[in-house]
């Protein structure tokens, strides 16, 4: 395959596809036809668990895989510990595009694209912090941060590392969600992180695939140790 | 795959009507599905798609959609669903590097799209005979290109509609491997719109939660390529 170059820190910042045990859940309707967090804001208002995937099963799956993703348990117990583990990585995207925007590093198109980025990690904050509570749970806190902002080049390149890093993270929760309305809205945001990735890899001359026809998902220990450099406090 | 359920399809549709779809998925009530009368387009659909089924199941209205929910909706009718957006992407790929005159950078990509669509197509078949199903064929597909342009503005509509058809069908999968291999593709699909639409200077990420649209949407946006 042309134009596939896989930067080596990235293999090494992602690990390999999740193996869980298949196992049954109950058959529910496709979340289809309408934007997936319209969805989920509604369904999370309801106290009717359909559309839940939890069941015995699923505990324990579960309890097998939970060696790597033990670092989500601070976040909270199921899918709002998933929810809030998601939040503090927008929370640290969000406050990225903020200080780029504010570095005067970027004009024109590329400050317009950052802008764009900036703005859709700002809702999927909104949505998520607003689901957290909606679940009845407490949003995660808004972890302070800092991050090198020397020059243009290094900037695109940090974004191009964190929006592959939010992605695979997406992607490595996915089948651990147990509710199909936050699995909707968290597909749906992934497909976004997805994007801002392959165009931040682009502009940097990296492969817009780097993990070629199939994205490798991370697991929480490594995608918190690696944002670990840029909190501080 | 149960391609001999009676149904009817619109078999021609507008290209504006599928960026429209894709752009903005109404929230169909399943009851309020146009009937039009059978062409020999519609015919030629069905023969032709097989996945169509599950579309011409809700369109034949309650009796045949509660026979379509005896079979159980399960993951190898999502698996064949994927399957013929990939053959339709893959054979997408294929014919226009064979046949589109496209500068150095879009052959390039192009080619990169090519090959995940094949290894896609590959992991699909291998997965639904897994599964103890059977693949669907790969559909007979025309596609209205002349030239790079042409062909970049359809490749966005179709790689943004397969991430829309990937999240959409994703949360009724029931295996949680299928689940997460389906999550590794549509990434990927997301990453190969992002990447078109750089090409063409539109914007790569146009909304903060990517849409989502069913497969009666899905395969109504694709009708137009697919020929006997």
């Amino acid at each position: 395959m042309s134009g596939t170059t896989t930067p080596a820190e990235k293999d090494s910042a992602l690990t390999r596809l999740t193996r869980d045990p298949i196992s049954r859940r109950r058959f529910v309707a496709a979340a289809g036809g309408t934007t997936a967090i319209s969805t989920l804001l509604v369904a999370c208002g309801d106290d009717d668990d359909s559309g839940s995937r939890a069941n015995s099963d699923d505990m324990s799956t579960t309890t097998e895989m939970s060696g790597s993703n033990d670092a989500i348990a601070q976040f909270g117990k199921g899918d709002v510990g998933i929810l809030n583990y998601a939040l503090t990585l927008e929370y640290i995207e969000d406050d990225f595009y903020r200080d780029v925007i504010g570095s005067g590093l970027f004009k024109g198109a590329d400050l317009e694209l950052i802008r764009s980025f900036g703005k859709d990690e700002a809702a999927h904050v909104a949505a998520l912090t607003q689901t957290v509570r909606k679940l009845g749970a407490k949003p995660a806190p808004k972890p302070k941060t800092k991050f090198p902002l020397d020059d243009a080049r290094s900037v695109l390149e940090l974004a191009a590392t964190v929006e592959n890093l939010g992605a695979a993270a997406y992607l490595g929760q996915a089948p651990r969600i147990e509710s199909d309305a936050v699995l909707a809205a968290a597909l749906s945001i992934h497909a976004v992180e997805g994007r801002h990735a392959a165009a931040l890899n682009t502009l940097t001359e990296q492969s817009f695939v780097p993990d070629g026809a199939f994205a490798k998902p991370a697991d929480a220990a490594t995608v918190l140790d690696s944002v670990q450099p840029f909190l501080v406090g | 795959m149960s391609n001999h359920l009676t149904h009817e399809s619109e078999a021609r549709m507008g290209q504006h009507q599928i960026a429209a779809a894709a752009a903005q998925p109404a929230a169909p009530e399943l009851e309020a599905v146009e009937f039009e009368p059978l062409s020999r387009g519609a015919l030629i659909a069905r023969g032709a798609l097989g996945a169509a089924a599950l579309y011409g199941a809700i369109a034949a209205g309650p009796l045949v959609r509660r026979a379509f929910a005896q079979m159980g909706g399960g993951d190898v009718e999502i698996l064949n669903f994927a399957l013929t957006l990939e053959y339709l992407e893959a054979a997408f790929y294929e014919r226009a590097l064979d046949q589109v005159d496209l500068g150095s950078e879009t052959t390039e990509f192009a080619e990169t799209i090519l090959g995940d669509e094949n290894e896609h197509v590959a992991a699909l078949e291998k997965t639904i005979k897994s599964l103890g199903g059977k693949p669907v064929t790969a559909p007979m597909v025309e596609f209205p290109f002349s030239d790079e342009a042409a062909f970049l503005k359809l490749a966005q509509t179709l790689e943004d509609t397969g991430v829309a058809a990937y999240d959409g069908a994703a949360p009724a999968i029931e295996s949680k491997e299928l689940l997460a291999t389906a999550g590794s593709i549509v990434q990927v699909e997301a990453r190969h719109a992002a990447r078109i639409r750089l090409a063409r200077n539109q914007p790569p990420a146009p909304n903060a939660f990517d849409p989502t649209l069913t497969q009666r949407q899905v395969l109504k946006a694709v009708a137009p390529f697919v020929k006997a």
